[in-house]
């Protein structure tokens, strides 16, 4: 009898278990399939982008008027953009396909530029012509090499999942097809980028320079502690941690930091001159004590103490009893939004902390601004009608090619909406027009 | 019920205070603290700075306690057609104009702010008294919503990290949006697939803490512990033999970060 219940009660529990099992491993195949198919889809699609920029920027070699050559331009960017975007997709964080990525973006950048400029007055040069029969031969490279991993992923029904297992396992990386596809594409990028320099119209982005504004002996470990006490004002005592940076680092830096009551400090200083280039303090904040306005003086006394000179406050805003502030350089009246500074002052008991003066000892330099060549009254004429101008300055800022520019900032509104607007003060063109970003409704109060 | 007596007797007290207060000085309706209020500030003070510049007429915005362009604007405004220096902060001279010129509600105001209910309680703890602003500060180019996707982001990969080593973290993320070889955008950089451990293994949606948050801001704001790098990875459990040929910046707790 009681063997009879057990054997009943057992199968019972056998085909429960087993249709529970079923259902789970569909489940999980079913997801499986599907993160499979987003990948196939973004991989098919990106085969398919590279296959037609081959053919458009094929095409634009042989075009003439440029009456099609800037739509032919508009398309390829969109294309490129599109490229790019599926790249994204792909699984690639360990294997970096770099190359293709920064071949798209260069191509995006270059087809752009070109496509908003008058080709009538100002047809392609030699050298722009030279660059996009490069991306033509580049593009036909990338699209054979992903033509032969689509191949293998057809005909051999590779999977992407099995990519990134493939990538897990550092050890059997060349084992997989798809991956020594995507290799190849590297490899032969490499070679054909060593072979032409780098063109100069294209690699805007990355504009990266050395440390303009730091000067001073290297510091020995010891001296760079004394800094570090002297910018958090800190007694003898605290227990400094120092490490120095690697070979990356842009310029040679310590960091130093120290753990006391519950409060962290942190700081990079360069190795050459002790430059605080970051400092942050984290601690918990008590209730706000202090205005937004106190804290602005106390942020102002310190960057004098530290010894920047001709600051100006250009920004400030309250977080969480916290008040953050943007300095940026006057220059005889010229304000210099490359050379920033930041300040974080505690609004409980007006603490400073956070410092960040990257910007300012990268870029500020002794500069020899030029008078401007159009009037304050020409600038403004310049400027939408739309536009109400309420506020004006000289400013210095950063163009598309990364040079400095002498520009009229004037600050306007239009019905509700607040625009800085820059005015080239040498040609009279505008630079840049930003729309400023109001304060967000708090989602959290609304009842 | 013992429990009530006293608050009723608080309020019964404050009650007659009031309206003590009100006989006595009729005229009396300014609230402002004496702080100098300037722009990006929040609270109180704000909320009365923009009723009152409703009031007569300078601020066509909405109400809602954040120092923003539209009250600079209308405070601007009011200082040109008062003969006063245009500075764009409220200041005592700007206050006691105000208040001469102009009435205040606060009770009508914050009924509609916040609807016909009483306001929203919480938020802020000790100091001064004060409820939370319909509107809040976000950093130029960036919703509150980015901010929280980030804090997640960051709250996933490094929780238990010192500090600096999480807004290192979200300076990396910024660092790719800004960087050709990444995708575009803040979510792109998250998402993309196999770039965060955290996305991967779901940790992202763990709920942040405030200092994840805070870093968050921090970086946005410019602050890049990493040193621009592009890459970090937690040398203990990296996958990837191809990281390690990267030129290292810093370490920073657990964190090595490269470029």
């Amino acid at each position: 009898m009681y063997r009879w219940i057990t054997i009943t009660l057992l199968t019972v529990a056998l085909i429960s278990v087993s249709i529970w099992g079923y259902q789970t491993n569909k489940q999980k195949n079913d997801l499986y399939v599907q993160a499979e198919n987003e990948y196939q889809r973004s991989f098919h699609e990106l085969t398919y982008n590279m296959d037609v920029l081959n053919d458009q920027i094929g095409t634009s070699l042989a075009m003439n008027s440029p009456d099609k050559l800037s739509p032919q331009f508009v398309d390829i960017w969109r294309i490129s953009s599109n490229a790019h975007a599926n790249t994204g997709h792909l699984p690639m964080g360990l294997l970096p396909i770099h190359k293709t990525e920064q071949f798209l973006s260069e191509l995006g950048d270059f087809t752009y530029q070109t496509a908003v400029r008058d080709l009538d007055n100002d047809p392609l040069t030699e050298e722009e012509t030279a660059q996009l029969e490069e991306f033509y031969q580049q593009s036909g490279e990338i699209r054979d090499e992903l033509r032969e991993a689509q191949h293998h992923s057809l005909s051999d029904g590779s999977k992407w999942m099995d990519v990134e297992q493939a990538l897990l396992n550092t050890n059997d990386e060349k084992d997989n097809d798809m991956v020594n596809s995507f290799q190849a594409v590297e490899e032969t990028f490499d070679t054909t980028t060593e072979e032409t320099p780098e063109n100069s119209t294209t690699s805007t982005e990355t504009e990266e320079h050395s440390y303009k504004n730091i000067a001073g002996h290297d510091l020995s470990e010891e001296e760079a502690m004394k800094e570090a006490e002297k910018l958090f004002g800190k007694e003898d005592g605290t227990d400094w941690t120092v490490t120095k940076s690697g070979d990356g680092a842009l310029t040679p830096m310590y960091s130093v930091s120290y753990d006391e009551n519950g409060e962290r400090g942190y700081a990079d200083l360069t190795v050459q001159g002790g430059h605080p280039l970051n400092l942050l303090v984290s601690r918990e904040i008590g209730g706000k004590q202090l205005s937004l306005n106190e804290g602005f003086e106390i942020a102002k006394d310190y960057l004098s103490e530290l010894g920047f000179d001709e600051m100006e406050l250009f920004q400030s805003s309250e977080y969480d009893q916290v008040g953050i502030y943007s300095f940026v350089y006057e220059d005889d009246g010229v304000r210099v939004f490359s050379d920033a500074v930041e300040v974080k002052v505690a609004l409980d008991n007006g603490d400073i902390t956070g410092l960040t003066a990257n910007n300012y000892f990268k870029n500020h330099t002794e500069r020899d601004i030029p008078e401007p060549a159009i009037s304050e009254e020409e600038a403004r004429d310049a400027v939408n009608q739309g536009v109400k101008i309420q506020e004006n300055h000289l400013a210095i800022i950063d163009d598309n090619q990364g040079e400095e520019i002498l520009t009229y900032e004037f600050l306007g509104t239009r019905d509700d909406a607040t625009y800085r607007i820059f005015i080239n003060a040498e040609t009279g063109e505008e630079e840049k027009i930003e729309k400023m970003t109001d304060a967000e409704i708090n989602y959290n109060s609304v009842i | 019920m013992k429990r009530h007596r006293k608050p009723m007797i608080f309020s019964f007290t404050l009650f007659i205070f009031l309206s003590a207060f009100i006989f006595a000085k009729p005229e009396q309706t300014s609230a402002f603290s004496d702080q100098v209020i300037q722009q990006g500030a929040v609270g109180d003070d704000v909320i009365e700075l923009q009723a009152r510049l409703k009031h007569i007429g300078f601020y066509n915005g909405k109400i809602d306690g954040v120092f923003g362009w539209g009250t600079y604007w209308a405070l601007r405004n009011f200082q040109y057609e008062f003969g006063m220096e245009i500075d764009g902060l409220a200041g005592q001279a700007a206050k006691d104009k105000l208040t001469q010129a102009t009435e205040f509600d606060k009770e009508k105001v914050k009924q509609e702010m916040y609807g016909t209910g009483s306001a929203p309680s919480g938020g802020n703890n000790g100091g001064e008294e004060s409820t939370p602003t319909s509107s809040v500060n976000v950093p130029q180019g960036y919703s509150n919503n980015d901010i929280q996707l980030m804090a997640n982001a960051v709250y996933g990969e490094a929780r238990g990290e010192p500090y600096e080593g999480q807004v290192a973290v979200a300076a990396v993320i910024l660092n790719r949006v800004n960087s050709e070889l990444f995708p575009d955008t803040v979510s792109g950089v998250i998402f993309e697939p196999r770039a965060f451990t955290a996305v991967a293994d779901g940790q992202i949606w763990l709920e942040p803490n405030d200092q994840a948050r805070e870093a968050v801001l921090d970086a946005i704001n410019g602050w890049d512990p990493s040193g621009n790098a592009l890459y970090y990875f937690n040398p203990d459990t990296a996958t990837s033999g191809w990281i390690w040929t990267r030129p290292q910046i810093k370490t920073i707790g657990k964190h090595i970060f490269c470029s």
